[in-house]
């Protein structure tokens, strides 16, 4: 049995060196294997707050301010777009990166979290809109879910935004090399999920017959 | 020992944690990393998993007691009719306590205790995949706990405790009706808690998944292990949706949201959902890593291997999805609808199914096995037995007629005590008794553990049983007394003092961990072998207690049971014989050559500000900003660490001199490590702890 174990072991070891540091079962980093499971839990977290927002968005009463009264469907369409690209430029970001442009890696995350940012400038100008029309958090029903839910992505935004230019500082100061692509792929993944739920969020509010 | 394997060149290299790869190092003065692994310093930054599962552990203990204390005061309360013991004030806020604690600062992470222990250990793994990560949900449940529990004591006692009933009902929760600051204690300290939950689940779900030996597939896992990963899962599901009722219910109450103000035409059912959602699969969160504990005691001790492993498996997996379909059979009364009445009904007699299986492979694993019954196989029949009055109770609730007489009943106390205490708790006592060797090297008292298990078994059916007939008999649960007319007052007085037979149970059990420590230590520390109860799983096949780095070299698995497989043979006549002892099988821990994670400062920081955020949002928001402030320190201070992998080859020639001390290789000036940026787990790691908070 000791040989046995023995000779299983240097092969496991010559093994671990032919797949550079990724021993791992199922073959997915871990890293990237908890960002996977960690969007899972997001899924839910999002599910309740959208539910909440459907089952509350009509109970207010017939002069209460509504969605009818304050949506600008052109506008936030226009923001959602510009959020849509910035997944765009976050697949450009991620293969700059795997194919060792780190000045093209740079750039793109820069262009990923502007985008972003011109996003969560869009939902402040937006929300601020909104408020001087008279719908607050406090207002009624609708105000409180509406506020909560956009704002709740709103702030996964922000750290997504924080994330990239974390990721653009340390690209700066030359820790961002292509053996950290991997980095820049699960950030990525985050970033995806982010715009997906977006995009339900903007269906279901904003375009389904209020 | 006869494992001569580890004098093959490298197999730390196999067992070391991947932690991306090794860049330029620049030390930055404040980044080092914390040294040592004596004292109590090592303690408060240790990240090895079994340090953290015994801390779980312990807290988990000192949160049993305080639950345990508020139970006697209910018990008090309720001895005699028309008692005063308590006013009915504090009686809400004392019933309320005793449930959070018991559900969220107990049986939950006295689970986390077994699955951080055990988790890496029967997978064959170093360590868990995010060693830090572990260290925080330690701190973080620890914040979250402490804070809940302080609020029995501030501003007066049981003041401000929470005082809406562990679910917490909409809109009672509201501020008009519940006024003191009870509901934001409850509300903050179960997000932080929560957090907790989910960042542990995460870690441990891709331990499972990433870090198994080679060869452990997923049906040569133990049954432990499998439970374990669904009761992860289910947290990783079912947290964020209590997340969101509890931060709704915080809108509300701080900032005044609407979600649950019925003034504003807020449907308070809404509250119940999302509560349930998560309820529900919170209900097999608690049992099944019971239902895993059982899984390995009854086979050890009837000398058999589990019955049905595969269906026990499947069962597991069918009740960690069909839990997900029966939440509304807790809102029957709350006028959902005959559809969905029915609907849930039928749901709810479907989960009894795969639990049954459970019940019935137990009796035959037991079956015609040569049991032994030692203290932590009476624990198992105990939950065998007491979990089956409990499940059989709850069927009774899925026949909505009959629900609906018990709803809010002492029944319905009854019925979930026997699940969970007769359930989760005993086999978690159970757990006890069977790891408590692996983990401290040596046993309990077997005779101080049979009367005390005895003790508890009895004062449970005392406590308990009697709640059938008060519950049968009308006695509302959550009312602070009753009329001497009622006919209550009899079956109360037995069931308090059965509650004080469970007490004496617990001491029982507290003086057996005192006794059969001093009696250990007093007799030399005698080693008592990696496997003293001829047990099945990976976790027997290192010294006892289990040296820092488990394994001293990866094992390769063939099969379900490989250790008792390694240890017993089959001769020429089909009879199992013995063939190896379980120290010639065993590694004796000797080899320091593996590489550790190191320690780390940021872990306990990150959970103190969450500490501060939570009592700022409670009282201040400076001190929450303060605690931000710390909080978004500590992340960073978490990223710009030096990586705990620096360079390996030279590092570990001269650590090996130092024989016993192999704890820390974090080399923070050593010129191979990472003194800026983080490995490639780290960003992963910032926006974990961020959004869910």
């Amino acid at each position: 049995m000791t040989a046995e174990t023995t000779a299983a072991e240097a092969a496991a070891h010559a093994e671990g060196h032919h797949d550079e540091g990724h021993h791992t079962s199922t073959g997915i980093s871990n890293e990237k294997l908890a960002m996977w499971v960690f969007l899972g839990s997001e899924c839910l977290l999002f599910g309740g707050l959208i539910s909440t927002y459907m089952f509350n968005k009509g109970r207010i009463g017939p002069d209460d301010i509504g969605p009818d009264d304050v949506f600008d469907i052109p506008f936030t369409s226009v923001s959602s777009f510009v959020l849509l690209m910035s997944s765009l430029t976050m697949v450009f970001a991620v293969s700059s990166i795997a194919r060792g442009d780190l000045r093209g890696n740079r750039i793109w995350l820069a262009t990923t979290a502007a985008l972003g940012a011109t996003f969560v400038a869009g939902q402040v100008y937006e929300f601020t809109a909104f408020y001087s029309e008279g719908l607050g958090f406090t207002t009624n029903l609708f105000g409180s879910a509406f506020y909560a839910l956009t704002g709740f992505h709103g702030a996964h935004v922000t750290i997504g935004i924080i994330m990239l230019m974390s990721l653009f500082v340390m690209s700066m100061r030359g820790n961002l090399g292509p053996e950290r692509a991997e980095t820049v792929e699960i950030i990525g993944l985050y970033w995806h999920f982010v715009d997906v739920v977006w995009i339900v969020i903007f269906t279901i509010v904003y375009l389904f017959p209020q | 020992m006869t494992v001569t394997d580890r004098t093959i060149t490298a197999p730390e290299e196999a067992l070391a944690l991947p932690a991306g790869p090794t860049i330029a190092h620049r030390p930055l003065g404040v980044f080092t990393r914390p040294q040592g692994s004596e004292g109590w310093a090592s303690w408060l930054f240790t990240v090895d998993h079994k340090r953290i599962g015994i801390m779980y552990g312990a807290a988990a203990m000192f949160f049993f007691l305080v639950g345990g204390a508020e139970a006697l005061f209910i018990r008090l309360q309720l001895a005699t009719p028309n008692g005063s013991v308590i006013g009915a004030g504090t009686y809400n806020g004392v019933f309320t306590m005793h449930g959070v604690t018991m559900v969220f600062l107990v049986i939950m992470p006295m689970a986390a205790a077994f699955a951080n222990y055990l988790l890496p250990l029967q997978v064959g793994a170093r360590d868990v995949a995010f060693p830090r990560l572990n260290a925080f949900s330690f701190w973080c449940f620890l914040a979250g706990g402490l804070l809940l529990v302080s609020s029995i004591f501030i501003g007066g006692w049981f003041q401000n405790a929470p005082d809406g009933g562990w679910f917490n009902y909409a809109p009672n929760s509201g501020l008009p009706f519940s006024p003191s600051k009870g509901i934001d204690f409850y509300a903050v300290g179960l997000q932080i808690t929560g957090i907790a939950s989910l960042v542990s689940s995460i870690n441990l779900i891709v331990t499972v998944l990433n870090m198994r030996t080679k060869g452990m597939s997923f049906f040569r896992m133990p049954v432990l292990t499998w439970m374990l990963l669904i009761t992860q899962f289910l947290l990783l599901f079912a947290i964020p949706v209590i997340t969101v009722a509890l931060f709704l219910l915080m809108f509300d109450r701080l900032w005044d949201a609407n979600f649950f103000n019925v003034a504003a035409g807020a449907d308070p059912l809404l509250w119940q959902h999302l509560f349930w959602i998560f309820g529900h699969p919170e209900v097999y969160i608690l049992i099944l890593p019971a239902f895993g504990i059982v899984s390995e005691i009854v086979p050890t001790f009837s000398r058999k291997p589990l019955f049905g492993y595969h269906f026990m498996v499947a069962s597991g997996i069918a009740i960690g999805f069909m839990g997900w379909g029966v939440w509304a059979h807790h809102m029957f009364t709350s006028g959902i609808g005959p559809l969905a009445v029915a609907a849930f009904s039928v749901s709810t007699m479907f989960i009894a199914v795969p639990t049954g299986v459970k019940i019935l492979n137990w009796l035959a694993t037991m079956y015609r096995g040569r049991l032994r019954f030692t203290t932590p196989m009476l624990y198992a029949v105990g939950v065998v037995s007491m979990f089956t009055i409990g499940g059989l109770s709850g069927v009774t609730h899925a026949i909505a007629p009959s629900d609906t007489q018990q709803t809010d009943t002492y029944y319905i106390v009854a019925h979930f005590h026997y699940v969970i205490f007769g359930g989760a708790l005993l086999g978690l006592f159970g757990g006890f008794y069977y790891w408590w060797p692996k983990a401290f090297g040596y046993k309990l008292s077997e005779a101080w553990g049979k009367a005390s298990f005895w003790v508890m078994l009895v004062g449970f059916n005392f406590t308990f049983g009697p709640m059938h007939i008060l519950g049968l008999q009308g006695m509302s649960r959550r009312i602070s007394t009753y009329r001497a007319d009622e006919g209550f007052a009899l079956w109360n007085m037995v069931a308090t003092i059965g509650s004080f037979v469970i007490a004496i149970g617990v001491a029982m059990f507290l003086w057996n961990v005192y006794a059969s420590t001093r009696k250990w230590q007093r007799a030399g520390r005698p080693d008592v072998g990696p496997d003293p109860w001829d047990a099945r799983g990976l976790e027997w096949m290192t010294a006892s207690p289990v040296p820092e780095h488990n394994f001293d070299s990866e094992i390769e698995v063939e099969r379900l049971d490989e250790f008792w497989h390694r240890k017993y043979g089959v001769d020429e006549n089909h009879r199992v014989v013995r063939t190896a002892t379980a120290e010639e099988v065993a590694h004796d821990g000797s080899n320091t050559r593996v590489h550790l994670p190191s320690p780390s400062y940021w872990p306990i920081v990150l959970g103190g500000g969450i500490l501060l955020v939570g009592y700022g949002l409670i009282y201040n928001m400076w001190l929450a900003a303060a605690g931000l402030v710390l909080l978004v320190g500590a992340i960073y201070g978490w990223i710009l660490e030096p990586a705990d992998d620096p360079d390996d080859a030279g590092h570990h020639d001269d650590h090996h001199d130092d024989g016993d001390d192999h704890g820390d290789p974090a080399g923070n000036g050593g010129p191979g490590g990472n003194g800026e940026s983080a490995s490639a787990e780290k960003p992963a790691k910032t926006e974990e702890a961020v959004p869910v908070g």
